[in-house]
């Protein structure tokens, strides 16, 4: 077996042997059941939201008063299983003394980062699928509604977006475990990034856009706009921000444009669903911004782990 | 003539602008117990690391094997074994399974590793623990079970940082006599960092001393103790009497004129004398 593989297979078994993985998983796993069984015994109340084209995908989409969505799961607790992965990658190995005992055996330094990164990957996915086919089966069983060929492949591009999102707050944290001794502080400083992206640049860019574009009454057109443009350029910093945008294209057919657009837009465009690579096309900035920073993370970590010294003290 | 295994040439390491290591030349030949010496912080873990190649020199190079430490680290790393200070491993990894990850990684078959890792857990007497989770070890059981993982990848040359710090006195002497068992009984040629001479004067056959970087003495305790008292000794007069010293005789010999010292001598240089010697001025 080569170094890869070893590492690898070290570090998938240890994550998915960890306690930490069995908590995430029951806790994601229980939400997503109770959000299939309730919606499945009141699917007649909600008849006028559910589109009657993608009636699988509304079980992903639909929030039921206290209970939000699938989606919404995902897009806020993915940054935290990513991170509760990540933190601790580099920073315990070398805290513990094991990394010098790894890195004295007949492998290159990368070996281990690159382990470390797709035994990441893979427990994600692992994570991922099961629960997606878990819903998909209780959707089959309680429902007896079968997916079309259209709702599959939503549903896989949504599970490789994802993925991508998950692993870009992995990335992350493996990242400030690089960067930071102590695990607490990388921990720390990660939830602290969350919070920036998914709440504070919510807040910022409309600060930012007031500010470059005040808005009053007597505002054109021109100028809401140029405000709501300034706007969404802040806000698709934030991977949060993309996600969300993605899977509401993905899972939602109908959906074609984002923020002012879609206001303007919208009104005067009938509400019929897209094809898949139609709704594609539609994200396909989103989903290029997500994956350049997942790789910008991880470039980032390999340059500076190589660079970096060893020794413990 | 043995052959040379490890040989450093003009080895330098600069940190923040200081030398860690500087300008450095060591040789280590097959079979020897080389005693590395010098107190924290004189270069000795930098040393080793550049050996390993695990941190690049700012000049100089060092052989280990006739490859390249800096550009040939995975044929250096292959069969040479590093015991780090304060080792570590997965807590929640048996002892068992601790040893399997450091054999696969060195891309022994696994068949081969379960007999391996049994006898070596045998020899460092873990045989009885080999299923338990590393985590309940001891600090004594971990430093053997590192033992174990130097032995357990079947190294030519074994490099062990510090291998007796924060063990009992027994434990320590287990480590002693299994790095002199090794030594003898496979033939492996052994660096081994200390500052606790004692030990380094019981097992080694060669020291080498380095001090703020430098090398200050190499070769075995008895030539380096000569050639370092080897000034005084030319204005020195041994003197033996015939029953007791007292100390009346020593005032008598020091009133006469020219005298410069008298003092009572033990017969052999300890190294504790010429290390002591070495590091006098700090």
């Amino acid at each position: 077996m080569s170094g890869l593989k070893v590492v690898f297979w070290k570090e998938l078994a240890d994550y998915l042997g960890s306690r930490k993985f069995l908590i995430l998983f029951i806790i994601i796993l229980i939400s997503a059941i109770s959000i299939v069984f309730i919606l499945s015994q009141n699917i007649g109340e909600y008849s006028s939201e559910i589109s009657k084209d993608y009636v699988f995908l509304n079980f992903f989409t639909i929030s039921l008063g206290a209970l939000p969505s699938f989606i919404f799961f995902v897009s806020f607790f993915g940054p935290l299983i990513g991170i509760i992965f990540g933190f601790d990658a580099i920073n315990s190995e070398r805290s513990k003394g094991t990394m010098s005992t790894v890195l004295s055996q007949p492998i290159y330094r990368d070996t281990l980062i690159n382990g470390k990164f797709l035994a990441g990957f893979a427990t994600i996915s692992i994570m991922l699928i099961s629960i997606i086919l878990i819903i998909l089966g209780l959707e089959l069983g309680v429902l007896g509604i079968v997916p079309n060929l259209e709702e599959i492949s939503r549903i896989i591009v949504f599970f490789i977006a994802s993925v991508i999102y998950i692993g870009f707050w992995m990335s992350l944290g493996i990242l400030f475990s690089i960067i930071f001794r102590q695990t607490t502080t990388s921990a720390l400083v990660s939830v602290m990034m969350w919070i920036f992206f998914a709440f504070f640049v919510l807040m910022i860019s409309s600060v930012i856009a007031d500010q470059v574009a005040p808005l009053n009454q007597n505002s054109t057109l021109e100028m809401v706009a140029k405000n709501e443009n300034i706007k969404s350029m802040i806000m698709h910093i934030s991977p949060v921000v993309l996600f969300q945008e993605i899977t509401i294209a993905l899972l939602n057919p109908s959906a074609r444009a984002f923020g002012i657009s879609a206001l303007i837009k919208g009104s005067n465009l009938l509400p019929t669903p897209l094809p898949l690579t139609q709704s594609l096309m539609v994200i396909w900035p989103q989903f290029v911004g997500l994956i350049a920073l997942m790789l910008i993370c991880f470039a980032v970590s390999y340059v500076i782990f190589m660079r970096q010294e060893i020794r413990a003290t | 003539m043995k052959t040379v295994i490890l040989e450093a040439k003009n080895l330098t390491k600069v940190y923040n602008h200081t030398k860690v290591v500087d300008s450095i030349n060591l040789q280590i030949e097959e079979g020897e117990i080389f005693g590395f010496l010098g107190p924290n912080g004189a270069g000795k873990t930098t040393t080793i690391l550049m050996a390993l190649g695990l941190t690049e020199p700012s000049s100089g190079e060092i052989n280990v094997f006739g490859y390249n430490s800096t550009k040939e680290p995975l044929k250096v790393k292959k069969v040479t074994s590093y015991l780090p200070e304060n080792v570590g491993f997965y807590e929640d990894l048996t002892a068992q399974e601790n040893l399997k990850y450091i054999t696969r990684l060195n891309g022994i078959p696994d068949k081969k590793a379960d007999k391996k890792i049994e006898e070596v857990l045998e020899i460092v007497g873990l045989s009885e623990v080999a299923k338990t989770e590393v985590g309940k070890f001891s600090k004594g059981m971990k430093q053997r079970l590192g033992m174990g993982a130097v032995l357990v990848k079947e190294p030519r040359l074994a490099i062990l940082d510090e291998p007796t710090t924060g063990i009992d006195p027994k434990g320590v002497e287990e480590i002693l006599e299994l790095i002199v068992r090794m030594s003898r009984e496979r033939n492996i040629t052994v660096l081994l960092s200390s500052h606790l001479l004692y030990q380094v004067q019981k097992i080694c056959t060669k020291i080498g001393i380095i001090s703020q970087g430098r090398i200050v003495a190499q070769g075995s305790i008895k030539e380096i103790g000569k050639s370092l008292l080897k000034d005084e000794k030319e204005n020195l007069l041994e003197i033996k009497v015939a029953n007791k010293l007292t100390s009346t005789i020593m005032e008598s010999i020091k009133k006469i004129e020219g005298v410069m010292e008298v003092e009572k001598k033990s017969p052999d240089h300890s190294l504790e004398e010429i290390y002591i010697k070495y590091f006098r001025e700090e």
